[in-house]
């Protein structure tokens, strides 16, 4: 992140606003009806068929602890690293972003633990703050 | 391999669009969309394919060298070089097998001067031998050494405790033999540097199940051991069957798949006791455990929020059976160990496509993996072994029951017992068929018999299968309908079915179809067995019932070589390019 803008794509989970670089997003799309793998941890919503490969959704709503919303259903944020492919399941997606380095900070202390794992950074941008999401934290799910 | 299967997905979905538009040129271009895309599959698969041989190569060095250092001479002989297999099944079964190969020369070629004695030649004989059957590879491992003293495995599986003294004393020859796969097993006399260290077979043998393949071994007459390994031919497909249980469908190795039981009514209330609250059936005699799998499986008892739809019912904990209820229980084989698990529904088999899950999901035991079915979704794999360790059948415990289970075949004096498919046929009568060279049991509808020359056949899986009417009623019903084609719309039975039991013999099938299927019994059929004079059939009594003994061989004999040339025929059809 020297000098360099980058690009962020954005969604919402609750009422925090998240983003993740753009290189770790393959694709977005919508809720899928999945397959649920019982005995698996609760942040595990289920299995989805992505084009012939299988996807582990992970519920970002469960990951931080927050309750289900009963009447809309979730967008899939498809991640994709060394891990392989993961999916994250957020409330809305946003816009892809460019933001400057400037005003990167780091996350501040005092921050809950439940979402504090989880974010690298913060964006200040005008009227509200995003946050950068570490997606390998995001993915990691105790067993 | 992973893009072309996008490819084909793709092409599936092209070619529904296309049904859909009626546009002749959009038509023809995805009409060569679809065979170019069906070849590149092919092709892809076929670039995979490697011959054995390129494993064995280095064993003629590995069995001279082991040979010189034990003193003896051994000579191998490799057959089937060719046969072709999945490049990572062959990495994975290269250490097992170079293992067996060791194990012969070390033990079951005997030292020169022994062989003298027992009149053969000084030069033992290992012989290699892979071939293709029935969508799998068998690969065959034997030596014309001195063979299994199956006294000495009994010896020795009572003095390391495996078993008990009277145990040994019931078990057959074959399961005898089968001891040697135990953890920490080994005959050899003395240990050398090469074997009998007690890490030996039971590595190999879970090595080989580990890719869907078995290991058997068997103590010929004539001398010698040959040990049959079994493996797919491919780890990506396999032959699952497809259950479904609170609402999720679930596939099931065909590995480790023994039988289907299904009791419905008041025959299901009756016949699942319960010892201490852990359910048990009585399966041909001998106790049979019950798993049932929404319990295993919803026992983290996580509510989802939105599979409402699967969440019909809360958890009850206890599964008291109502008189109305069928109870299907799917018996598998994990370990040795038989276990019944009792399931929602059964839905069918299918050819599954293994595909890995994430890291999130590996850590649970009860899944080997998922696949996707048909109609897009998602299906997890069972992983037997696991799941029946977590259901902790596969416990100490489980030895007596495994005993339980051999007694079965001790009340006839060694082996005269066999597994008979009891089936009804014409005016109440039932006939008996022996279970081994069954492959399978299929209902058709009449419909679907059509004729050539005169005989009956049916269309199954691609080729054409001869059928024998067992039953006299259902031929001539099948017989009537052909013939009534035209009025078939008024016919109010249109949907009526019939039981065919498939019976495969040298990767021919034919089909036998009978009245009914009732059950599978153990019975011992030479003592009660009586040949009725210038008939081709003979009974005996099973379950107080005079039974018809099938004889199957003389049914096929009368038709296949008719059905050779059809399949023949067929298959030359399908393939023309």
């Amino acid at each position: 992140m020297s000098g360099i803008d980058s690009q962020y794509c954005t969604f919402r989970v609750g009422e925090m606003f998240f983003g993740l670089e753009v290189e770790q997003v393959q694709e977005v799309i919508r809720f899928q009806s999945m397959t649920r793998v019982p005995l698996a941890p609760a942040e595990v919503h289920g299995l989805i068929n992505l084009r012939g490969q299988i996807v582990t959704a992970v519920d970002m709503r469960t990951r931080m602890g927050l309750p289900h919303l009963d009447d809309e259903l979730p967008m899939n944020v498809i991640l994709t690293g060394d891990y392989g492919k993961v999916s994250l399941l957020v409330d809305e997606i946003g816009d892809v972003i460019e933001l400057a380095d400037e005003l990167f900070e780091h996350p501040p202390n005092t921050l809950g633990n439940d979402v504090r794992e989880l974010v690298r950074g913060v964006y200040k941008l005008e009227g509200q703050l995003l946050l950068i999401l570490d997606a390998n934290a995001a993915i990691q799910v105790a067993a | 391999m992973n893009l072309v299967g996008e490819l084909v997905l793709a092409r599936n979905q092209i070619l529904q669009f296309t049904d859909a538009l009626e546009d002749s040129s959009f038509t023809a271009a995805t009409q060569r969309l679809n065979l170019i895309t069906t070849e590149l599959q092919e092709r892809a698969m076929k670039t995979r394919m490697q011959p054995i041989g390129q494993i064995w190569s280095k064993f003629p060095r590995i069995v001279r060298d082991l040979a010189a250092s034990c003193d003896k001479a051994v000579r191998l002989e490799m057959i089937g070089r060719e046969t072709e297999l999945d490049r990572t099944i062959l990495e994975s079964i290269k250490d097992p097998l170079t293992h067996i190969i060791r194990n012969s020369v070390d033990h079951g070629i005997e030292s020169p001067e022994r062989r003298r004695e027992a009149g053969k030649p000084e030069e033992g004989l290992i012989t290699l031998r892979a071939y293709h059957e029935g969508g799998q590879v068998i690969i065959e491992i034997s030596d014309d050494g001195g063979g299994i003293d199956l006294e000495r495995v009994k010896a020795k599986a009572i003095e390391k405790g495996v078993i008990g003294t009277d145990a040994a004393n019931r078990l057959s020859e074959a399961e005898l033999i089968n001891m040697i796969f135990q953890a920490g097993f080994s005959t050899a006399a003395e240990v050398t540097n090469v074997s009998g260290r007690g890490v030996g077979m039971d590595v190999v043998r879970t090595n080989i199940e580990r890719i869907g393949g078995t290991v058997d071994m068997q103590s010929p007459p004539a001398g010698g051991t040959m040990l049959k390994v079994k493996i797919p031919l491919t780890l990506a497909i396999i032959p699952a069957l497809v259950v479904t249980t609170g609402g999720d469908r679930y596939a099931i190795p065909q590995v480790n798949l023994l039988e289907l039981v299904r009791l419905e009514g008041e025959n299901a209330r009756r016949s699942i006791e319960y010892i201490h609250d852990v359910p048990v059936y009585r399966l041909r005699g001998s106790l049979l455990p019950l798993i049932h799998l929404d319990e295993e499986l919803k026992s983290a008892g996580v509510a989802r929020f939105d599979h409402a739809d699967s969440q019909e019912a809360p958890d009850n904990a206890v599964h008291e059976v109502s008189s109305d209820e069928t109870v299907n229980i799917v018996v598998l084989q994990a370990d040795d160990r038989n276990f019944g698990l009792v399931v929602d529904e059964v839905n069918d088999t299918e050819e599954i496509v293994v595909k890995p899950v994430g890291k999130q999901l590996k850590d649970i035991a009860a899944f080997a993996g998922a696949t996707i079915m048909g109609d897009g979704r998602v299906a997890l794999i069972l992983d037997i072994l696991g799941l029946a360790q977590k259901a902790q059948v596969l416990s100490g415990v489980g030895e007596s029951s495994r005993h339980d289970e051999k007694g079965a075949s001790r009340d006839g004096d060694d082996n005269v017992t066999q597994p008979l498919l009891l089936v009804s046929l014409d005016e109440a009568s039932t006939g008996a068929i022996p279970l081994s060279p069954v492959a399978r049991l299929e209902e058709f509808e009449l419909d679907r018999v059509e004729w050539a020359n005169q005989e009956p056949v049916i269309q199954y899986r691609d080729r054409i299968m001869p059928l024998a009417f067992l039953s006299r009623e259902v031929e001539s019903s099948a017989r009537h309908r052909d013939h009534a084609t035209p009025e078939r719309e008024d016919s109010d039975d249109r949907g009526e079915t019939m039981q065919v039991v498939v019976h495969s013999r040298e990767s021919e099938s034919i089909g036998l179809v009978v009245s009914g299927i009732l059950d599978v019994v153990m019975a011992d059929v030479r003592a009660s067995a009586r040949t009725s004079s210038g008939s081709r059939q003979s009974s005996a009594i099973i379950q107080g019932t005079v039974t018809d003994l099938i004889d199957v061989d003389s049914v096929v004999s009368s038709i296949v070589p008719l059905s050779t040339e059809r399949a023949d025929a067929g298959l030359a059809g399908g393939t023309s390019h």
